[in-house]
């Protein structure tokens, strides 16, 4: 259950041979209510304008079916406060009329739910394979000696995390960085310190711009689409035969 | 991940109808073909397109992509007039398009929305539309969200139609954030100008566009679990059968399709299934989002024409591979989850479903992974396990526990430190999983492994030489 | 909370996977709902045997029905299906890949090859991922002996292993949960199943098990620190497969192969569950369900599980007789049962019998006929029921509808009754007609959870009036149902309005009475009762109070009805019973008795259906068995009892109530048509019930507040509520 918190912790979660874990239940107390300290003192409420926004959220499903909501309200959730904690978790299962485990299971599931505390600026980088053939590597590496951060670790002042990550959706520009929703595309080692630097300083240079192109086309210039699209109706096909209402 | 639609578990009349290979060719010998089959393909080279046939004329960003933009570009043009044509029209026009599923199986789709289109008994039908692009190595439908929202959400006002549908979710990977927010306001556009909402584009027909963001699942692409995330559970994928086009979202006929396959079909109503038929080889039909990634000179996203060859392909757009053809040590055709291919197979390999079946891979989600000789292949697969691994849903045994013993045994593999004997086992574990499991996902997990032993394995064993020299150096 | 989403999306579906659905769990209400035009069977073969089955069947089904056992894991037959486990793969002709029997129903003509080489194949290797991440630390684990992990790794593994990671990465290791003193967890053990999961959610209703995290680092979890406490929480340990999770207060204490089993009656509620008694050595040490599908299916609620080491403390191991100066002191038989006689003699015919809730039937028969020999009259049972001629009719006081009768009903009203506490085998009942039969619940009492959605209506006993004069709107529901039931507690029955409570009811009942359907119910909660009736004893304690008996008989009475004080004051006390409770406490002789393992004892269950206990061990001490006592008594006070064996009380008992001997029958009680009108009406003070809370369940009676496991339960759960307390202190 709270398999993320003991590599969190750094505990041998594999033991040599079948041993047995006395040794991990002996001090599971500690870890255990860092997670979601169950004596949160954080109150989670949402605001009035996400108050507003969860019931348009809950309006694209049907009635009976409200239970549907439950991603985007967590999000929703996170948003808000940054990451999850219980309280939020028992907020949303108040709205949606759940049992509070249930959410918390759903929140298990997902990789972008964060149970514990983050920093400010999320920064996740695609590690997999071809991303790493793009030389992600070297990004990584830049990212854990500019932030003094290893994978999965947030800073002190609770400014940035350092996330490695799998497939972004965004192959063709690779290597990425996503810091929370946005991604810098088409890095190097240069770009990558000058995107730290600048986020260091607080701020947030425009994002989805690649270096040498504006999208996924080649960056050495356009192979196809060089004409102007073609016009409503181009090779429409004849849409005879009588028609009649819906 | 790939919504991977197993022909295996369909059900037998399905399963008879699925088997086009032969069977239909038997019987367009003896008989007139039946309505909606596509015709019959005279050309034999495929590729290059022509730009007037793109269908994603602003794949590339370049023009404006909202509504005024789209429209200028041919969206929503006639719109009324196909949806008044009706779904056996639509779907009729999508069979003779011969368009199989792009989201990595290539499932015949107008025999798919079709199954819809049983009588139907009160329960309200959806179409659920899978923008969970999370499959190492394919970014085509970020593309499309990002720069032409409009073909989509054209794309399910009519594939809603030819279903029934009452309403369309758009399930996008959470991680699309800017993504989301470009399709919100394309749906949002298209409710002010009447195109979708009651009374769709004038038509009558009344069809709503929701948008639904996951939260970080490779495993929700697959349909069910995708169907099962959106009813805000775990994505644990469902047991088949009952078929989502029985049983679906909310317990209701559902169909869920890949982005590109309904993004196109607005523009095959228009211009015709026979136009759209008339690109690639016959059963292979039409134009494709290829995203070429890797060792290439310049990576990109391309449409192109079904059937051209590899190697034109990747000299034609992508500059060719980093250091020559010469340099090309393999290529995964379609997405992690499909078998690498040495180079060898790569220099006349054709890029279509059969193409690529014959190579003994898939096209999969026709993303295409180049790797040039001075990549680490044992280490790039296990990395792909690894992430396997990290999206399993734990739900069935074989994939859990075997995509984790793999992993394992691909780790220690890219150091050398194994037994030439684990090499076979890999192989019996990866066939242990494949088939055996809920979803696709074991196979995709076990497809890759089973492409490195089939063309790597010399590599794999001399890594082992080199690591048992080592260490006998080490204890000397 | 669950409510067949898919059986009720496919409402009156006639699909292949509608029937799937429905017939994925057992329930007597869905196959009694067989349509009368019955769907034309298809034929398939399994291993060549041709056999015709319905469509939907699945494949592990079809199997079954010519004998072929599929293994399997994840799959139960009262479970949702999960088909995770992945073990029941088997080869279908024409199919490339194998399917999971326990999910893929057949279709016509298909053959199935449970013993091919791709079948077996696909076992073994399934087989192999489960062992490669399981301990295999089966010599000390409680479950090795009966591990169906162990068994199908001897049937269908491979030989040996493979996974030389072993060397280099190790096993997975997990986390133990601390979810209650009932159930032991070792998840490094957990092969995922989630049957667990699926009990929690779909038969006891609580969604407090579930999985966290995913891939190969999923867990089965419970919400942060909660326990998993429920009245049907033991179940789970027959459910698990492996060993991850076991009996706690039976850890380490033996292992299979040395116990000895009985099959018998539990007695701590009135639903009479078949259990099986295990035991070494002249030592109860744990209890199992026994599969009965008309009583308690498979299932068996927690007290009656692990109350069982309530049976060595507390007991009474040796005849006692109060001395002058007011202490009980241990004497021989013959010196108890000669100071019980002397008291007899000069009682002169004001003697009095009160039977508790243990008491059997045989021992109830010797002790009426014993008072009756002595010229005495009063017989009663310690709980109290109404009074006058409410039990001359045998439908009056039972649970008409049976116990499994109850899954067909289509709308349930309780009045005054909290089957999940009282009868929670019963409640199990109702809560699967209410998942699969679409069951409307309504009540009248205290807000009570039952663990799936019901209507409180209040707690205003006019309630009942309204209903039953039609005037409520729940009675269009019960009016309009096909088998509507109305279930009365026995709080209810206690109280001063009872009997106008129960004509009322009663009435209206005979205008809801189907041809072969009786709505009445009557929900008792002590396992002595309906017995008791059916031998003659009269309810309640009253009576005998009043009368003033110079010599009172505590038969197993041990709920503190009675206190010496409302008592005559030469009023002679005789304890006949196991416990050193409340009964023996205010004895003037304890006789010992025997409990409901150390006896071949007859009880009756709250539908009417005798059952007998065996016995498992000997009584401990000098304690015999309770009919034994009194017949010895007999002897002493010169009035022998006519028979000296069980089978002549046994003789005897038919001739009292010859429906009794019919052992696990069902004697359908006839109904009286005409109701007897009530002096008193219904009064307006509140119903209540004595069982709202968990922490009311688990000590009832002698035996079950003598167990240590059962004070640790009520710890375990004031420990949760401080938890959830605090929790929500701190989240206002």
């Amino acid at each position: 259950m709270f398999a993320n918190l003991l590599r969190l912790y750094q505990l041998p979660r594999l033991v040599l041979q079948a041993l047995p874990s006395r040794a991990l239940c002996a001090s599971e107390p500690r870890f255990k209510l860092d997670a979601c300290n169950i004596y949160e003192k954080l109150k989670f409420e949402f605001d009035e304008e996400n108050k507003k926004q969860a019931e348009f959220l809950m309006c694209s499903y049907p009635e009976a079916e409200r239970r549907a909501a439950l991603l985007p309200l967590l999000d929703l959730a996170q948003r808000q406060h940054g990451w999850l904690p219980i309280t939020a978790i028992q907020t949303v299962a108040e709205m949606l009329k759940l049992e509070p485990f249930i959410v918390w299971e759903v929140a298990n599931f997902y990789t972008m739910f964060n149970l514990r505390p983050t920093g400010k600026l999320s920064l996740k980088i695609c590690l997999t394979t071809p991303c790493r053939l793009r030389g992600c590597e070297e990004i990584m590496l830049t990212c854990e000696n500019m932030l003094k951060l290893k994978d999965d670790e947030t800073s002190d002042d609770m400014q940035f995390s350092l996330n490695a990550s799998s497939g972004m959706g965004a192959c063709v520009n690779e290597p990425v960085i996503a810091v929370n929703d946005d991604l810098y595309e088409d890095l190097d080692v240069l770009e990558t310190e000058k995107l730290l630097s600048e986020l260091k300083l607080g701020k947030m240079p425009p994002a989805s711009q690649c270096r040498d192109r504006f999208a996924s086309e080649p960056r050495s210039g356009l192979t196809s689409l060089l004409m102007e699209p073609t016009p409503a109706g181009y090779g429409m096909q004849e849409l005879y035969s009588k028609l009649k209402p819906c | 991940m790939a919504a991977i639609v197993r022909y295996n578990l369909l059900t037998k009349p399905q399963f008879a109808a699925a088997l086009p290979a032969a069977l239909q060719l038997r019987l367009q010998s003896t008989q007139a073909p039946p309505p909606g089959t596509p015709p019959p393909q005279t050309k034999t080279k495929f590729g290059p397109l022509a730009d007037e046939d793109r269908i994603f004329t602003n794949l590339y960003g370049r023009h404006d992509w909202r509504l005024k933009g789209a429209q200028k570009r041919g969206d929503w043009y006639k719109t009324k007039e196909i949806v008044l044509k009706g779904p056996d029209w639509i779907i009729n026009e999508i069979k003779t398009s011969g368009l199989r599923g792009r989201g990595g199986a290539g499932f015949p789709s107008g025999m798919k929305w079709s199954f819809m289109n049983k009588p139907g008994d009160g329960r309200p039908k959806y179409l659920v539309v899978n923008a969970d692009e999370g499959e190492p190595g394919t970014c085509k439908d970020r593309e499309i969200m990002r720069h032409d929202p409009h073909k989509l959400v054209e794309g399910c006002l009519i594939a809603g139609r030819a279903m029934g549908a009452q309403a369309a979710y758009i399930y996008i990977r959470g991680e699309f954030y800017n993504e989301a927010s470009n399709m919100q306001l394309a749906i949002a556009e298209a409710y002010q100008a009447g195109l979708i909402g009651k009374d769709a584009c004038g038509s009558g027909y009344n069809f709503d566009v929701f948008m639904h963001r996951g939260a970080g699942a490779y495993i929700c692409g697959e349909e069910t679990a995708l169907i099962e995330s959106l009813e805000g559970k775990q994505g644990k994928p469902r047991l088949k059968p009952p078929f989502p086009a029985d049983v679906g979202l909310f317990g209701c006929p559902t169909t869920v399709t890949n982005v590109e396959t309904v993004a196109v079909a607005p523009t095959i109503c228009r211009r015709g299934g026979n136009w759209f038929a008339s690109f690639g080889r016959t059963r292979n039909s039409g134009t494709k989002l290829f995203n070429i990634s890797g060792h290439v000179n310049t990576p990109c996203t391309v449409e192109e024409e079904m059937s051209i060859p590899l190697k034109e392909l990747i000299e034609r757009h992508c500059g060719g591979v980093i250091g020559g053809w010469d340099n090309l040590l393999g290529v995964i055709p379609g997405g992690s989850s499909t078998p690498i291919i040495p180079r060898k197979v790569c220099d006349d390999v054709i890029m279509d479903f059969d193409g690529l079946i014959a190579a003994q891979t898939s096209l999969g989600t026709a993303a295409i992974i180049v790797m040039d000789k001075s990549t680490d292949v044992i280490k790039a697969i296990a990395r792909l396990i690894s992430f396997y691994k990290h999206e399993s849903c734990g739900q069935c045994t074989p994939c859990r526990e075997g995509i984790g013993w793999m992993n394992k045994i691909m780790t220690r593999f890219v150091k050398g430190d194994a037994q030439p004997s684990e090499i076979d086992m890999l192989w019996e574990i990866s066939k242990q999983i494949e088939g055996h499991t809920i979803c696709a996902l074991g196979d995709g997990a076990a497809w890759p492994v089973q492409g490195l032993i089939r063309h790597f394995r010399p590599e794999i064993e001399k890594r082992m030489q080199q690591h048992a020299q080592q260490s006998k150096r080490v204890t000397n | 909370m669950i409510r067949a989403p898919l059986v009720k999306a496919l409402g009156a579906l006639g699909s292949p996977t509608h029937q799937i659905a429905s017939r994925a769990v057992r329930t007597s209400a869905v196959l009694a709902q067989t349509p009368a035009k019955a769907p034309e069977k298809i034929e398939v073969f399994v291993d060549d045997i041709p056999v015709m089955v319905l469509p939907g069947t699945t494949v592990l089904q079809a199997a079954a029905e010519v004998g072929v056992e599929i293994p399997r894991f994840c799959y139960h037959e009262r479970l949702a299906v999960a088909g995770n486990c992945r073990m029941c793969l088997v080869e279908v002709e024409k199919s490339p890949k194998p399917v999971a029997a326990c999910a893929m129903p057949v279709m016509k003509g298909w053959r199935i090859k449970t013993n091919s080489d791709l079948t077996r194949k696909a076992r073994e290797g399934v087989m192999e991922f489960l062992l490669m991440n399981h301990p295999l630390d089966c010599p000390i684990c409680d479950q090795g002996g009966e591990c169906d992990l162990q068994d199908q790794a001897m049937a269908f593994g491979s030989d040996r292993s493979r996974f030389t990671d072993i060397n280099y990465t190790g096993k997975r290791a997990v986390e133990d949960k601390d979810i209650g003193p009932l159930v032991k967890t070792v998840m490094t053990r957990c092969i995922h199943c989630t049957r667990c999961v699926r009990f929690a959610s779909e038969i006891a209703g609580v969604d407090d098990l579930g999985t966290t995290g995913r891939g190969n680092d999923m867990q089965i979890g419970t919400y942060v620190e909660k326990l998993f406490l429920t009245e049907l929480s033991g179940n789970v340990i027959d459910l698990c497969p492996v060993g991850a999770l076991t009996n706690k207060p039976y850890s380490f204490v033996a292992r299979p192969w040395e116990i000895r089993k009985v099959e018998s009656i539990d007695v701590l509620d009135a639903v009479g569950s078949n259990i099986i008694v295990s035991t070494r050595t002249n030592e109860v040490l744990r209890i199992l369900p026994r599969e009965n599908e008309d009583v308690n299916e498979e299932w068996l609620a927690d007290k009656s599980r692990f109350a069982c080491d309530g049976l060595k403390r507390q007991r009474l191991v040796a005849p006692m007789v109060r001395m002058p100066n007011g202490e009980l002191q241990a004497v021989e038989w013959e010196g108890a049962l000669i100071a019980v006689a002397k008291a007899l003699k000069n009682a002169k015919g004001q003697i009095a019998g009160i039977a508790g809730q243990l008491a059997d039937v045989e021992a109830m028969v010797a002790l009426k006929d014993l008072v009756n020999r002595l010229d005495g009259n009063q017989l009663v049972t310690e709980q109290d029921f109404i009074k006058g001629s409410g039990i001359d009719v045998r439908s009056s006081y039972l649970l008409n509808s049976t116990i499994a009768g109850l899954e067909q009903a289509d709308a349930v009203l309780l009045v005054g009754t909290n089957p999940r506490y009282e009868a929670p085998l019963v409640n199990t009942r109702l809560r699967k007609a209410y998942v699969h039969n679409e069951l409307q619940i309504a009540s009248i009492g205290p807000k009570i959870d039952l663990s799936y959605q019901h209507d409180n209506l209040g707690a205003d006993p006019n309630l009942v009036k309204d209903i039953c004069n039609g005037s409520h709107a729940f009675s269009k529901v019960l009016e309009g149902a096909k088998k509507p039931a109305i279930i009365i507690g026995v709080d209810v029955l206690e109280r001063p309005d009872g009997a106008a409570i129960h004509a009322t009811i009663a009435e209206y009942c005979q205008k809801l009475k189907k041809p072969d359907w009786n709505p009445f119910n009557v929900l008792h909660n002590s396992a002595s009762q309906v017995g008791a009736f059916d031998v003659g004893y009269q309810p309640g304690v009253q009576a005998v109070l009043q009368s003033q008996p110079k010599v009172l008989f505590l038969l197993n009475a041990d709920a503190g009805k009675v206190s010496r004080d409302q008592l005559p004051k030469d009023c002679f006390v005789v304890y006949i019973g196991s416990h050193g409770d409340n009964g023996a406490s205010i004895a003037d002789a304890v006789l010992p008795g025997a409990a409901y393992t150390e006896k071949q004892a007859i009880y009756v269950n709250t539908e009417g259906r005798p059952q007998q206990t065996l016995p498992g061990v000997s009584p401990p001490g000098m304690a015999r068995e309770d009919w034994k006592i009194l017949r010895a008594l007999s002897e002493v006070v010169g009035k022998p009892l006519t028979y000296d064996n069980l089978d002549g009380l046994r003789a005897r008992l038919e001739s009292v109530a010859p429906h009794l001997t019919r052992l696990g029958e069902l004697q359908p009680a006839s109904g009286s048509d005409s109701v007897a009108k009530p002096s008193i009406s219904i009064s307006s003070s509140p119903i209540d019930v004595k069982q709202k809370e968990l922490r009311d369940y688990f000590m009832t009676d002698a035996i079950s507040r003598a167990s240590p496991t059962m004070a640790k339960c009520i710890s375990a759960v004031n420990k949760q509520q401080r938890l959830d307390e605090a929790q929500q202190c701190a989240a206002i």
